[in-house]
């Protein structure tokens, strides 16, 4: 019964998106108030239905009904509760529903909490909204029903994948979707401005905080699955340049591209097809991600069962979406031209060459992404693949550049800025960076010189970054009170811009220190071998079975010395999961800011060895990488508070009392 | 040019659709990893044994003057899963009279010997590839592979990642068999 409550809910989700898919945008065309109006109640009733149907799923997934084909599949009694709930988007189906669960869910805060917008484009973006509902409701009811049932029923289930039965990867899709899913809205409010025809200021300001909250979401998503990869793959790695990792990368740096020039839009009246076009892309590459994982179209360590039919239907959605958007903006944008002059030295020249490195960066990875597709297009079959070495060779000198404007930027005033006026500002905040980068080679030696210039980079962003933070209160320039109070007075999103660009500055020393300076060793062990790694004397103990709710593990033990001093006791684990008939590591860590000590126990030793007892161990040393994941904390934090500030929330343009050249940045 | 720069974006996106069209369909399998090398004369390559070890070592000849087939393994000490191959590959030789020939993929010299002392050596040659070069004369993606030389050194059969488990083993054996090594072999 339940099922089919769910079942039924979707559908009639469903007749409502068809509803506001054509009678809020006909009300905005013919100026019909009620029409109009009517988008606040259907959005409202597809939340409802989608929430309803959503809420069925689970149901069936925490009594373990193995009636339904997804719970069978993807769910097991023995598994343990939280499992069991986060199981209901662990498949393709269930994941699809949450999908359409946080698309509806956007549509109706629009719906509600958008007051300050226009009320025709708001009718115009609801039924754009409408129609992406429409899309993704038909895919999933023809093509991947959540709610089909099998008879007769089974005993029990066949277990959700071993490595998904985990807090972090319960948490990682929904966030990672509602960022995805959270620049549909921007899309949707890029498209209502180009049927309208008109871009401006007023524009800028209603997309910025959904642009801003869905870019706060994606951040947090992808750093919880590389934080997850990290922890649970037990590779010690953090980032693979796998192409689903790929595709999630590349609308977080389009949105933080377009987190970007939607302030020049908004501030200056530039940047204003360039800010549409950005909209789209966003939410194209979103799309492009969904259709990537699951057509398997690539090769990937992630990607959900695979089934033609259903790539074609994405496609198909794809084509209608991205490419009519596209259609639109080819016929609208030669129009809408125009405003804001400005000198190549400005904060608008600035967040041009953001806007252009992250543009070529996206570009970047995604081409290496489908350039195994096209090679076997054009070469008839023939296969290749496309890894780190061609990331990192293209990708990061990219970055170096942009971290070095990203410390800059904030120094520019808009229109014009004079470079002497700059260079006064950050002369010692340059030297500092550049003595940073020497010591570090002086003390490390050894390492490559782009190591080294990256430390010395991200040190400049940090210092530059909180220089232009003390400037604006004018920190030491005045009485510590009153340096406080004008803290207090800076708009929200001034400190959330300084918070971010900071946090990337630290995440950066996390990326280098943990891949450059990175130790590993993998060896046999028995019982009594000694490990020098990185200072540490690691000693193996032995391993023994252990038995948890539904799996059976080998613990290993290893005791932890420095400096003949003993310090902790690692227990690696490798856990057999009888019911999926599958294999997990789970690592151990010591964890510190100076860096992890990280161990996963791989395979026993065959009895061919003629070792019993032996295993497979793989013990690393990746220094400073919980600055990856406090930087990513910072750089949500940061969108957080941008996203209280009060210019955000309330509707009417207000001119700042402060003086203009501190306007913030964000 | 403001018009055909608004349109390119439309252009850039049909393009992309139809190659994610052709992408789609479904006698393609996005996992099989062709090999350019089958039914073809093993490429060119001269291996030196691995320092320290009394094997000899592996060059092209060696293959093209074999008169029953032999598999070729490409293997290191730093891959982990080559260690749970290593039982495979030895039961092979070592009971059912396969000849295994290695490719010691960029490996040290010292560590290869080490790995070979703790777990057994049943290669009858060992080419030692430090470079890499001989690797990529055999278009490997990584390692383990495993590749079936027939007579007279035409490759047959390559095997992507390690022949390990009932389902792995028993393609490999089915190869084996087409190849004509088992018929041949002692232990079957």
């Amino acid at each position: 019964m339940v099922p089919e409550i769910g079942h039924f809910a979707l559908v009639l989700a469903l007749a409502l998106a068809l509803v506001q898919s054509v009678l809020p945008i006909w009300g905005a065309a013919r100026s019909d108030l009620m029409w109009m109006k009517s988008a606040t109640w259907s959005s409202l009733g597809q939340v409802f239905f989608t929430a309803i149907a959503f809420a069925a799923l689970m149901t069936s997934f925490v009594q373990s009904d193995f009636t339904v084909v997804n719970v069978l599949e993807n769910s097991h009694s023995l598994k343990p509760l939280l499992y069991k709930v986060s199981g209901t988007w662990g498949s393709h189906e269930g994941s699809l529903l949450l999908w359409v669960l946080i698309l509806t869910v956007f549509g109706a805060m629009v719906a509600v909490a958008a007051n300050n917008v226009a009320m025709r484009t708001k009718a115009r973006t609801l039924s754009v909204q409408a129609w992406i509902s429409v899309g993704f409701l038909t895919f999933m009811l023809f093509t991947s029903n959540p709610f089909d049932r099998v008879y007769p029923a089974p005993l029990d289930g066949q277990d959700l994948n071993p490595l998904l039965q985990d807090v972090g990867l319960a948490m990682h899709p929904p966030l990672l979707y509602l960022g995805y899913v959270g620049f549909s809205i921007v899309f949707s409010f890029a498209v209502a401005a180009l049927i309208e025809g008109r871009v401006d200021a007023a524009w800028a300001r209603w997309v910025r905080p959904w642009t801003l909250a869905a870019w706060v979401f994606l951040t947090a998503g992808i750093a919880l699955g590389s934080w997850w990869a990290y922890y649970e793959l037990g590779w010690g790695g953090w980032w693979f340049w796998d192409p689903v990792e790929n595709v999630s990368f590349m609308p977080w740096l389009m949105g933080t591209a377009l987190l970007h020039s939607a302030i020049v839009t908004e501030k200056r009246g530039a940047f204003k097809s360039w800010t549409i076009l950005l909209a789209i892309l966003t939410f194209s590459l979103s799309l492009l991600g969904t259709f990537i994982v699951r057509s398997g179209l690539l090769t990937s360590v992630h990607a959900f069962a695979v089934d033609p039919e259903r790539g074609l239907y994405i496609l198909g959605l794809l084509a209608v979406s991205i490419g009519g958007s596209f259609a639109l903006y080819a016929w609208r944008a030669p129009s809408m031209e125009g405003g804001g002059l400005f000198k190549p030295v400005s904060r608008e020249g600035g967040l041009l060459v953001n806007n252009l490195i992250l543009a070529a960066a996206t570009g970047t990875v995604l081409f290496g992404t489908l350039y195994p597709l096209f090679y076997e297009a054009f070469t008839g079959g023939q296969k290749l693949s496309v890894g780190p070495p061609f990331f990192n060779a293209a990708f990061i000198p990219m970055m170096l550049p942009l971290v070095f404007v990203m410390g800059l930027g904030p120094f520019l005033s808009w229109k014009r800025a004079t470079v002497g006026g700059v260079f006064a500002r950050v002369r010692i905040v340059g030297l500092l960076a550049t003595g940073f980068g020497l010591v570090a080679w002086y003390a490390l030696r050894g390492g490559p010189v782009l190591g080294y210039l990256s430390l010395a980079l991200a040190a400049w962003l940090l210092l530059a970054t909180l220089r232009e933070w003390a400037f604006r209160i004018r920190l030491f320039d005045v009485p510590l009170g009153e340096a406080v109070r004008r803290a207090r007075g800076l708009p929200r999103a001034a400190h959330g811009m300084t918070l971010a660009h900071a946090g990337l500055a630290v995440a950066i020393f996390g990326f280098v220190g943990s891949s450059v300076w990175k130790s590993e060793e993998i060896l046999f062990v028995t019982p009594g071998t000694e490990i020098q790694i990185a200072g540490f004397e690691v000693t193996f103990a032995g391993a023994e079975k252990v038995r948890g709710p539904n799996y059976i593990a080998d613990r290993g033990t290893l005791n932890v010395r420095r400096a003949d001093a003993h310090i902790m006791t690692l227990y690696p684990e490798r856990r057999f999961y009888p019911v999926a008939q599958s294999t997990t590591t789970e690592s151990a860590i010591r964890s510190t800011m100076a860096g992890d000590l990280y161990a996963s126990l791989a395979e026993p030793a065959s009895d061919q060895a003629g070792a019993q007892g032996a295993w497979t161990l793989r013990i690393l040393y990746e220094p400073l990488v919980n600055f990856i994941w406090l930087g990513s904390a910072m750089l949500v934090l940061g969108g957080l508070i941008s996203l209280s500030d009060r210019r955000l929330r309330v509707g009417a343009p207000k001119r700042k009392t402060v003086v203009p050249s501190a306007m913030p940045a964000e | 040019m403001v018009r055909f720069l608004a349109f390119s974006p439309l252009l850039i996106a049909v393009v992309f659709g139809a190659f994610f069209l052709w992408g789609l369909n479904p006698d393609r399998d996005p996992n099989a990893i062709p090999s350019v090398l089958i039914s073809q004369p093993a490429p060119e390559f001269t291996l030196e044994p691995v320092e320290g070890l009394d094997v000899p070592g592996l060059s092209r000849a060696d293959l093209l003057a074999t008169d029953r087939p032999v598999i070729v393994n490409v293997f290191a000490s730093w891959c982990v899963p080559c260690r749970a191959e290593h039982a495979v590959l030895t039961a092979l030789a070592e009971d059912e009279g396969q000849i295994l020939y290695g490719i010691n993929y960029k490996d040290k010299p010292k560590d290869a010997v080490r790995w070979l002392n703790e777990l057994g050596n049943p290669y009858q040659r060992i080419g030692s590839d430090l470079t890499g070069r001989a690797g990529i004369e055999w278009g490997i993606s990584g390692v383990p592979e495993t590749f079936i030389v027939g007579a007279g050194g035409v490759v047959l059969y390559r095997y992507v990642g390690p022949v390990v488990g009932d389902e792995a083993v028993a393609t490999f054996r089915a190869a084996l068999n087409a190849a004509g090594a088992l018929s041949n072999g002692a232990g079957s």
